[in-house]
């Protein structure tokens, strides 16, 4: 549920989300590319209301999302599914996308895998290949849902590294993540949310360090 | 290598392949039999060759209701309302109009679509059961209107004059070509489609509708194209199937019977693939033919049938042989190959 919840994040920033189990924020995504639909408040885009904006046109405005239990088109092969997005997501040809989605896969790692089905695959390509498939719909703003979460360590590293590539491309990225340090290594701010509501926001180790954040991740009650 | 070959691989990395020699050789064995099927009425006799209108219809109405179901996720068991408005479709141009019953049909497709496209507004305000509800209700609705119209002989149907007057020797041959040219192009739309930038759609509304839509599918349009399709194809047949039996009457051709041959067959064979339909509809024919003398007992074995292969296998019997093999008789995967010694 979301109660009053209001979040700006600039052209090129790089805004972390974390929040208790529950807290609203895949809920607040699903809001964002039409998932659910608001009772009220509203939804803006580059200055455009998108309150409104069926999903599939949200997408090729430029909000791309991964999904927390990542959602692949299963019975297709990898490339098959990078190329929905390139194809679709940016309302193209499909001759005409294969190029990009050739330099999506490198970019995710994907390359070798490209004719394997989809639902074949391990969580760690499934993550890359949510990311992939978000990348080809070329997005302005990137929304990343638990990207890195049940990975290993050594998963979470490799993961980062696309992550950095893609921060340099300029696209604005807002991650929820559970994996703290993940997020700091990559994000400008970190906005706290609870119960559907905004804790606090600003410096991530400031705000991770903060008495109130570490109440209420260590199950303490809302001031 | 020759130059010429050498400029083109500076320039791609890569190519992007659907089919191999293996496909290429079944579709040249295909085709061969699709000839062999239509040259049959040349040396089979009638009684063979009408049985075998109605296993082509069958299979071309259980290709255009795969389509809908196993890939647009739409489930309807109302086509025989298409059914029925393809078959008095077909009587308007043939008898009223005074047009070639064969040439009708065309039309009678036509007409499909157009009513396929208000019922679609109507019945994609709902959701899963109760899309299907509506596409009941809809063909109920159109079953209803025709029969209480005098001029068409209300509930107890009309004969088409114009079909009669063509004689066995023309009608009989005629109808069977028109049904297997209807199956040739329920699989070839299918196949077509789905291997157009719209099947990529399709596809992946098929495995995940949420997920395509975030990716930038328009699922709204996609399912809209499906299920004009779908009623334009199934008008088409209920045109042949009339001109086939000489007679349309609203209790047989806008029959739920229609929908449950339908389910069985999807059911046996398997939805999501364009293989499933094919066996689907071998096995329920091979079934009817064997077992329809026995009275009820032939619904007792259709059902134990279903029920044992939806336990077996939730996918068919086509889901079995890809999930053991990944073996398609109709290619459709997008295979990507990276070329070696490309320049970067």
């Amino acid at each position: 549920m979301i109660d009053d919840l209001s979040i700006s994040v600039a052209e090129g920033e790089a805004l972390g989300i974390v929040g208790p189990n529950g807290a609203g924020k895949t809920t607040w995504f699903n809001l964002i590319t039409g998932a659910y639909h608001q009772d009220a408040g509203k939804v803006i885009f580059g200055g455009t209301d998108i309150t409104h904006m069926p999903r599939h046109e949200r997408c090729r405005a430029g909000i791309g999302r991964t999904f927390q239990i990542p959602k692949p088109f299963s019975g297709m092969t990898v490339f098959e599914n990078v190329l929905v997005g390139a194809t679709h997501g940016r309302n193209m040809k499909e001759r005409a996308s294969y190029e990009h989605c050739v330099d999506i896969l490198d970019i995710t790692g994907l390359t070798k895998k490209a004719n394997v089905l989809a639902g074949s695959l391990t969580l760690l390509d499934r993550k890359r290949l949510e990311l992939s498939r978000a990348l080809a719909t070329d997005p302005k703003i990137l929304l990343l849902d638990e990207i890195a979460g049940g990975l290993t360590e050594a998963e979470v590293e490799d993961l980062l590294e696309e992550i950095r590539k893609l921060r340099q491309t300029g696209v604005t990225i807002v991650w929820i993540e559970h994996i703290v340090h993940a997020l700091l290594a990559i994000v400008d701010r970190i906005t706290v949310i609870q119960f559907g509501r905004k804790l606090c926001e600003g410096d991530p180790h400031e705000v991770m360090n903060s008495a109130e954040v570490q109440a209420c991740y260590m199950g303490g009650t809302p001031a | 290598m020759t130059a010429a070959k050498a400029a083109t691989l500076e320039n791609k990395r890569f190519t992007v392949w659907v089919a191999n020699r293996t496909n290429l050789a079944i579709g040249i064995f295909g085709l061969l039999i699709v000839v062999a099927l239509a040259l049959f009425p040349t040396y089979a006799g009638t009684p063979l060759t009408r049985r075998l209108v109605d296993f082509f219809t069958l299979l071309a109405l259980a290709q255009f209701w795969n389509l809908m179901l196993g890939y647009a996720g739409l489930i309807s068991v109302g086509q025989q309302g298409f059914i029925g408005i393809g078959s008095y479709t077909l009587w308007l141009f043939s008898d009223i109009m005074h047009i070639n019953p064969f040439i009708s049909v065309i039309f009678a497709a036509i007409g499909g679509a157009i009513i396929a496209f208000p019922a679609a507004s109507l019945v994609f305000k709902l959701k899963g059961g109760y899309l299907a509800i509506g596409t009941w209700v809809i063909a109920e609705i159109l079953r209803l209107i025709v029969a209480n119209i005098k001029r068409t002989g209300g509930g107890s149907g009309i004969t088409i004059q114009a079909a009669t007057k063509l004689g066995t020797t023309v009608r009989v041959p005629g109808s069977y070509w028109w049904a297997l040219a209807s199956a040739v192009i329920a699989i070839a739309v299918t196949y077509f489609l789905l291997r157009s930038r719209t099947g990529l759609a399709l596809k992946a509304i098929r495995d995940n509708d949420l997920a395509a839509e975030s990716n930038g599918v328009n699922l709204w349009r996609t399912k809209l194209y499906t299920y004009i399709i779908g009623g334009a194809g199934c008008a088409m047949v209920g045109a042949i199937v009339a001109i086939h039996l000489l007679r349309v009457q609203p209790a047989a051709a806008f029959s739920i019977n229609w929908t449950g041959y339908l389910i069985f067959i999807s059911v046996i064979g398997g939805v999501g693939t364009i293989e499933g339909p094919i066996i689907g509809t071998i096995i329920y024919f091979v079934l009817r033919e064997t077992t329809s003398k026995y009275g009820e007992w032939y619904f007792i074995v259709l059902g134990i049938l279903a029920i044992i292969v939806t336990v077996w296998s939730p996918a068919g019997i086509y889901g079995y042989v890809v999930r053991k093999t990944n073996f398609f008789l109709f290619p459709l995967q997008r295979k990507l190959r990276m070329l070696e010694g490309a320049k970067e």
